[in-house]
């Protein structure tokens, strides 16, 4: 086996599969890495918000202009991964509408559109909007995908000779002298150590990237910042809700594909907490407080389930005591830094300027390997985001419409690949978010899944309102089908799946959303006799 | 400790725990693979329509809005209301002659009932039914309905009005199209059974259509007009001259009373009370305020088979229609599983139906004709079409009957 690439990625995360995409395109050898699925860390954990920029327009300019190109890039490259919905920033009666002024003013430097709308005009296109708004400014924020952008990548990242090997931990940094030249890794699938050798790796391991440099001796200040968020049952609201304020707490409230997010909190983890982030009933209290004044329906909106993210804040380096917190992008050649060649991290940054920190790295490794290559990504459309929606459309009738459309709005153009003619394909695994047989087995085909939570990741199976009660077991059937494992395996995944379904359901576990879930408990548990193998699991 | 936990959402579809009885109480569901079944086509759908309105699948039109979903339904989700509400703001609008024909039942009955003779034979007519069936899509199976030769509401007038001011106690009758147009002996049972339980039987000032078959066939301007009138006249007889309203149609009742306001948002919370099912009606006089009925003696025994229609499933109310017919002395009742017949008002009367109808059908007409019953009996018009039609045994409304065997 040739273990040698021209740049090897820790990390398969947004920015890592953008990396591997760049380069890909730009016809360097490269090797992405990842301990777990693709889009397990902070990009599978944020609020999938489409930053016009204007949240940070009055306090960080230079993030502000990033995000508005950004928004308008993908847009245009990712119109798959993209709903276009606009967003709302508003003042309520607390707030000071001088600040309005101030934020429209910095809007326009960053060259972010913000018109000022009458308040009542914000409630005729905003339903949602609490009612007692005093001002309401508009703005291009949208919602974005983050595990099919991720997806996108990798598969655009596969087609262009890139290699992504998920579930394989980077253990060890190869060092030669004061060069990195190559990794040592253990695959979680093949139960054996490995060793890749390339003349640079990058660190795209967002706040796990601490732990990798530290394999080497290197530091780069991380201060682990614990963002919670919530998920409601359904669509609650169709443009995204601010406040138009300082950012602060719980004052976001972004539609994504059936939901409607609220978030985040912020608060400061110890290192050795970040594999593990457990939603407080505190963080609930507050997501749902502050959560009201933006949209009161929010009060008696059925809630699905509450989660948690890292982000990867750096401080700069010149400042050790971590007070000055950058949203911004840290790229840190360290052969400059810390005199160790070889060796790239890219960190900060947010989901929104992926590309662009993509783009900042590979543009770095070429000069380290003397390519002379421009960056596409910018203008290359993904994979998913070649045609327009309608032609997709067309191209895919005489599907039940629901399927048809929640199929495209999934995968795009791609969506043509998935063969769900015919009643035996056609037939719903998830019905809460319409996922055809046809599609689970296009996933487990062509999207490198491995187990259900990857496969959730890649079609929605799970995500809808049961939580998986009804498509857990008939996923796990076709899995079974297309490759067979042994009946304790399965077993052990289908748990492992509903546990995991579980954990973001327990801490707002009330009303009718507890009342769905000892459904499902007493469906697998005591129809499917699963009991055992939860308890199991659970205990992991 | 949460603001939430005592909270109920507003929007309905969110009780829903995925437990799926619905569909496989969906009569629909079971026999015409298009239809999504309620679950997918209610609380599901109305998710994704949330998310964006081009998620409305025109199969929603498939659903019979029989209601038995609901009846099912342990999560107390109104899933058919959820359906209906859909087909109201996504559905295509309607632009069909034929639905507008079959729904305006009041103005086609008018027209049809001064020609009855000519009308009825023609629509009895191979060629005719043949040439309804090319150009309006009406199947030419269904065997239609035969209009009377002069309304209820003018035989009443002439005959029987002053009589019936005369006695004390009144009560207000909303007949509905079928009995004004196809069937005015229900009515003037329903007269006979009143007066002999001691009550005079008005009419309401100004009576339409009830609406039904305009909310099914999409046209909702016209149903909400008219049931403004008719809750306007609804008001007056509750109000200014202290009458109950009764109806014979288990669906006139269950629209009126439950349809106007979640469907057409029609506040009727002051009357409903007041709105109720004939038999339901005849048997509280019987049971709780003494009121005795004389039966004819030695009448022929009489086997009567009971299918109770889906609205008089939704609404509860069999129980009195079946109790009433067993209080009648030579009347052995059995009564047939609770199933949809599968005609649904003015649905079975479309082609891209017709099957689906009869298949829903099928289960009941077997059952009636293995009962060995004579005659069948159900609270419902459009129920009666259907059986009769599909069986060999006639069908009357219970009253018909006990009107029938009364002294």
């Amino acid at each position: 086996m040739n273990n040698t690439y021209d740049v090897i990625i820790i990390g398969g995360g947004a920015t890592g599969a953008g990396i591997a995409r760049d380069c890909s395109l730009r016809g360097i050898k490269a090797l992405l890495l990842e301990r777990s699925d693709i889009s397990t860390g902070a990009t599978g954990r944020n609020h999938g918000l489409l930053h016009s920029g204007a949240r940070y327009a009055v306090t960080d300019h230079e993030s502000a202009e990033e995000c508005i190109k950004e928004n308008m890039i993908l847009r245009k490259i990712a119109a798959h991964c993209v709903e276009e919905t606009d967003g709302l920033f508003i003042s309520l009666p607390e707030d000071d509408l001088v600040y309005q002024s101030l934020f429209v003013e910095s809007c326009r430097k960053a060259g972010i559109r913000a018109d000022i709308i009458d308040p009542a005009e914000a409630r005729l296109i905003e339903p949602a909007v609490n009612p007692a708004l005093t001002g309401a400014v508009r703005v291009p924020d949208g919602a974005v995908d983050p595990f099919r952008l991720t997806s996108s990548n990798i598969i655009d990242a596969k087609a262009h000779g890139a290699e992504i090997r998920t579930y394989v931990e980077v253990t060890e940094l190869i060092r030669e002298q004061d060069r990195i030249i190559g990794v040592k890794a253990y695959d979680y699938r093949m139960r054996c150590e490995q060793t890749f050798y390339a003349q640079i790796v990058i660190n795209a391991g967002g706040i796990w990237g601490h732990g990798i440099a530290a394999k080497v001796g290197i530091t780069i200040n991380m201060l682990p910042a614990k963002g919670a968020l919530l998920i409601f049952g359904h669509r609650v609201n169709n443009h995204v809700l601010n406040r138009c304020r300082k950012p602060a707490d719980a004052d976001i409230l972004v539609p994504g594909d059936t939901i409607s997010l609220i978030g985040t909190t912020s608060s400061k983890v110890p290192f050795d907490q970040i594999d593990n982030m457990i939603v407080t009933p505190e963080e609930v209290d507050l997501l749902l407080r502050e959560g009201e004044k933006l949209s009161p329906r929010l009060a008696y909106t059925r809630i699905l389930r509450a989660y948690a993210g890292v982000r990867p804040l750096v401080a700069s380096d010149d400042d050790p005591s971590g007070r000055t917190v950058s949203r911004g992008i840290v790229l840190l050649d360290h052969a400059k830094r810390d005199g160790m060649e070889g060796f790239i991290t890219i960190t900060g940054g947010k989901l929104m300027t992926y590309r662009l920190m993509a783009e900042w790295a590979t543009d770095l490794a070429c000069t380290k390997l003397g390519i002379d290559a421009k960056c596409q990504t910018a203008t290359t459309p993904l994979p998913g985001s070649t045609e327009s929606k309608k032609e997709t459309d067309r191209k895919t009738r005489n599907r039940p419409i629901a399927q048809r459309r929640s199929m495209i709005a999934r995968h795009g153009d791609m969506a043509t690949l998935i063969d769900s003619r015919g009643s035996d394909k056609s037939s719903l695994v998830c019905e809460c978010e319409e996922v055809s047989t046809g599609e689970v087995e296009y996933a487990l085909e062509n999207l490198a899944v491995t187990n259900l939570v990857d496969l959730r990741r890649r079609t929605r199976v799970g995500m809808g309102t049961c939580q998986g009660e009804l498509c857990a077991c008939r996923a796990a059937g076709i899995m079974g089908k297309k490759s067979p494992v042994c009946a304790k395996k399965a077993k052990a995944d289908l748990a492992s799946f509903l546990n995991e379904r579980w954990k973001g359901m327990q801490p707002i576990a009330w009303g009718d959303t507890l009342r769905e879930s000892e459904y499902t408990t007493w469906v697998y548990e005591g129809v499917c006799g699963l009991s055992d193998e939860i308890e199991k699991t659970s205990a992991q | 400790m949460n603001i939430q936990q005592n909270t109920v959402s507003e929007n309905n579809f969110e009780q829903c725990i995925k437990c799926t009885v619905c569909t496989v109480y969906c009569p629909v569901a079971a026999v015409n693979p298009d239809y999504p079944g309620p679950k997918q086509a209610g609380p599901d759908g109305e998710r994704l329509r949330l998310k964006q309105p081009d998620f409305y699948d025109n199969a929603l039109k498939y659903c019979l809005n029989c209601k038995r979903c609901e009846v099912a339904c342990p999560s107390n989700v109104r899933i058919g209301d959820i359906i209906q509400a859909a087909r109201i703001k996504y559905g295509p609008k309607n632009k069909s002659v034929r639905n507008y024909i079959l729904a305006n039942t009041d103005l086609v009955g008018s027209l049809a009932s001064p020609f009855a003779p000519i009308v009825n034979t023609a629509v009895s007519l191979k060629p005719v039914r043949y040439m309804m069936d090319k150009v309006m899509a009406i199947d030419h199976r269904r065997i239609f309905p035969k209009y009377s030769h002069g309304t209820f509401t003018s035989w009443y007038r002439k005959h029987a009005a002053a009589e019936q001011a005369a006695y004390d106690r009144q009560v207000s009758y909303f007949h509905g199209c079928y009995v004004n147009y196809n069937n005015p002996q229900l009515g003037k049972d329903l007269i006979r059974v009143m007066n002999a339980a001691g009550y005079g039987v008005r009419l309401l000032d100004k009576e339409k259509c009830c609406g039904v078959a305009l909310i099914s066939n999409g046209l909702y301007g016209q149903a909400l007009k008219q049931a403004r009138t008719n809750m306007e006249s609804i008001r007056r007889a509750v109000k200014e001259n202290g009458t109950d309203i009764i109806a014979t149609s288990s669906t006139c009742t269950f629209t009126i009373r439950d349809e106007y306001p979640h469907l057409l948002d029609i506040d009727n919370n002051d009357v409903r009370d007041n709105i109720e099912l004939a038999t339901r009606y005849i048997y509280r006089l019987i049971k709780s305020e003494g009121v005795q009925l004389k039966f004819k003696k030695n009448a022929e025994p009489l086997k009567v088979a009971y299918h109770t229609p889906c609205h008089m499933e939704k609404m509860g109310w069999a129980y009195y229609s079946i109790e009433l017919l067993r209080m009648i002395p030579g009347v052995e009742v059995t009564v047939l599983d609770s199933q949809c017949c599968g005609i649904a008002g003015t649905y079975g009367f479309k082609k891209e139906n017709y099957a689906t109808s009869q298949a829903i059908g099928e289960p009941l007409f077997r059952q009636i004709e293995e009962s060995g019953a004579d005659i069948v009996a159900t609270d419902c018009e459009t129920c009666k079409w259907q059986i009769e039609m599909s069986t060999s045994k006639p069908c009357e409304h219970p009253l018909s009957i006990l009107a029938s065997r009364l002294e």
